[in-house]
């Protein structure tokens, strides 16, 4: 009896360990990830503006001046002045509350990466629904934005988070609803299934028209859900200051924007997996020489690929911001409710009789 | 199988851990000193602040929380239908037209009612400090 139960606990506690060094090595991805996107962010606007951007703070002495690196030491000094800011909770605030909301939020984008691949084998758990639990987890955060928002005891802070309240769970249904196309056609929810759907046929996004409408209807949803632009009226500066971060400062403030870049990041590989081929390479839909692009399908390569695909999209986010002017709240909802959704749901009938043919 | 879902709460707790790890972290380096009086104060743009932010917001917000609920059930409805589609064939897709039809007639009567319009200028106002609206409403074609 004694045996067994020291071997029971043996494989839970390695069991545990190789999942909290995951965890671990999440959380770094999403530190490296705000990191880096931060910098590509500026650098990409500065390009788009004719402007230079960031280009003094260099790493060791390492500048590359008016290069693409050239200040590419400016957000780890960023991090570092976070880190040594002054931590201030307004006297009338709901502390409690205010202390509690970053966790949320940040707890939310943490745990839906378990569901997350980074290629065919890097993932987590593989759960049998995993579509759906994606869904699910990155959808918690608007709890913890209307928390922020109510307890800060701020009219800014109030009326940003109700607005992205609002915009979240309004973009969530045409987004859910495109993603059924994929569910359907599939007939799995596990993101292996999908994948290996994709790589018997093709590409999701060439699987017929309305799969191609399905998905610029959920990489719009995307942007709006992760609050960017032209989508951001939450935090729009121009008018609400910082919107439901306004009293935040400091490293709960660095929370926030952690979590908005891993939410930005999920998205865009929830739409690289599902729509363009995840681990797949691209020449694979070709089919001359079918035999020599194997070499192109290995678990490092899957990884290159599933990240090329997802960077390319957070590309096309920033592109967005520079392109498309703030929408008001009112054509928000015009866009949601009477474009988006009925767009969908004809997007899912007609999907459904296409299988059926 | 639910070994599977195992992960999230270690997730949760490491999550918490390395998250109050680096406000740890900050507490120690951050400064401490002159903290009270007015830099405590509620911001509002260097004003000083009118009453409480706690207040009644606009009743939209709460139509669109209520119509959203009704889609989000509708689409977790659709998530195990769509997975058995295929091996269920015609009886799925009559059945659930069915239930998308009546969804759909919600769906119509809420955009009839003119709910999921921000600006709700359909509404005949009658008197009192809006009949002006309506005065121009009417001579507008």
């Amino acid at each position: 009896m004694n045996g067994i139960w020291a071997s029971t606990l043996d494989i839970l506690t390695s069991y545990g360990s190789m999942i909290s060094l995951a965890g671990v090595g999440i959380f770094l991805i999403m530190a490296v990830n705000a990191l880096v996107a931060v910098y590509f962010e500026r650098k990409v606007s500065a390009f788009m503006q004719d402007r230079l951007g960031p280009m003094e703070v260099g790493i060791f002495g390492f500048k590359g001046g008016k290069k693409f690196w050239g200040g590419i030491g400016q957000t780890i000094a960023d991090t570092v002045k976070l880190l040594t800011k002054e931590d201030i909770l307004p006297d009338s605030a709901d502390k409690k509350l205010m202390i509690l909301a970053p966790f949320i939020i940040f707890i939310g984008a943490f745990v839906t990466f378990i569901g997350v691949p980074f290629s065919s084998v890097l993932l987590v758990s593989n759960f049998n629904i995993g579509i759906f639990y994606i869904i699910a987890m990155s959808s918690v955060g608007v709890v913890g934005i209307i928390l922020a928002g109510w307890a800060s005891n701020n009219k800014w802070s109030l009326y940003g988070s109700l607005r992205s309240a609002a915009q979240i769970i309004s973009y969530e249904i045409p987004a859910g609803l495109s993603l059924i196309l994929v569910v359907l056609v599939a007939g799995s929810l596990n993101i292996h299934d999908i994948v290996g759907w994709q790589a018997d046929h093709r590409w999701f996004i060439f699987h017929s028209p309305m799969a191609f409408l399905a998905f610029f209807v959920y990489f719009i949803s995307g942007v709006a859900e992760t609050n960017r632009t032209p989508f951001d009226i939450p935090e729009a500066e121009s008018e609400l200051v910082a919107g439901w971060m306004t009293e935040y400062s400091g490293f709960r403030w660095a929370l926030f924007f952690l979590s908005e870049y891993a939410n930005m990041l999920i998205v865009c590989i929830l739409t690289a997996v599902v729509f363009l081929g995840g681990w797949l390479s691209p020449m694979a839909m070709f089919n001359i020489f079918p035999e020599s692009w194997l070499i192109f399908d290995g678990i490092w390569w899957g990884a290159f690929w599933i990240m090329f695909k997802a960077i390319f999209l957070i590309f096309v986010m920033m592109w967005f911001r520079w392109t498309f002017p703030r929408l008001r709240v009112d054509q928000l909802m015009y866009l949601c409710w009477k474009v988006l959704i009925p767009f969908a749901l004809v997007n899912l009938v007609l999907v459904s009789i296409w299988e059926l043919l | 199988m639910y070994q599977n879902f195992a992960p999230i709460i270690i997730f949760v707790t490491i999550g918490l851990l390395l998250a109050g790890a680096l406000f740890i972290v900050q507490s120690l380096i951050s400064p401490k000193f002159n903290k009270g009086g007015e830099k405590l104060a509620t911001y509002e743009c260097g004003e000083v602040p009118e009453g409480s932010a706690w207040i009644k917001f606009n009743i939209r917000f709460y139509v669109i929380a209520l119509v959203f609920i009704i889609f989000d059930v509708e689409v977790i409805f659709l998530y195990p239908w769509a997975v058995v589609y295929k091996s269920l064939g015609l009886v799925a897709f009559v059945e659930m037209m069915i239930f998308l039809l009546i969804l759909v007639a919600g769906f119509a009567y809420v955009w009839v009612k003119d709910d999921l319009n921000w600006v709700k200028l359909s509404v005949k106002y009658g008197k009192g400090r809006y009949s002006e609206l309506a005065a121009k409403e009417e001579s507008s074609p």
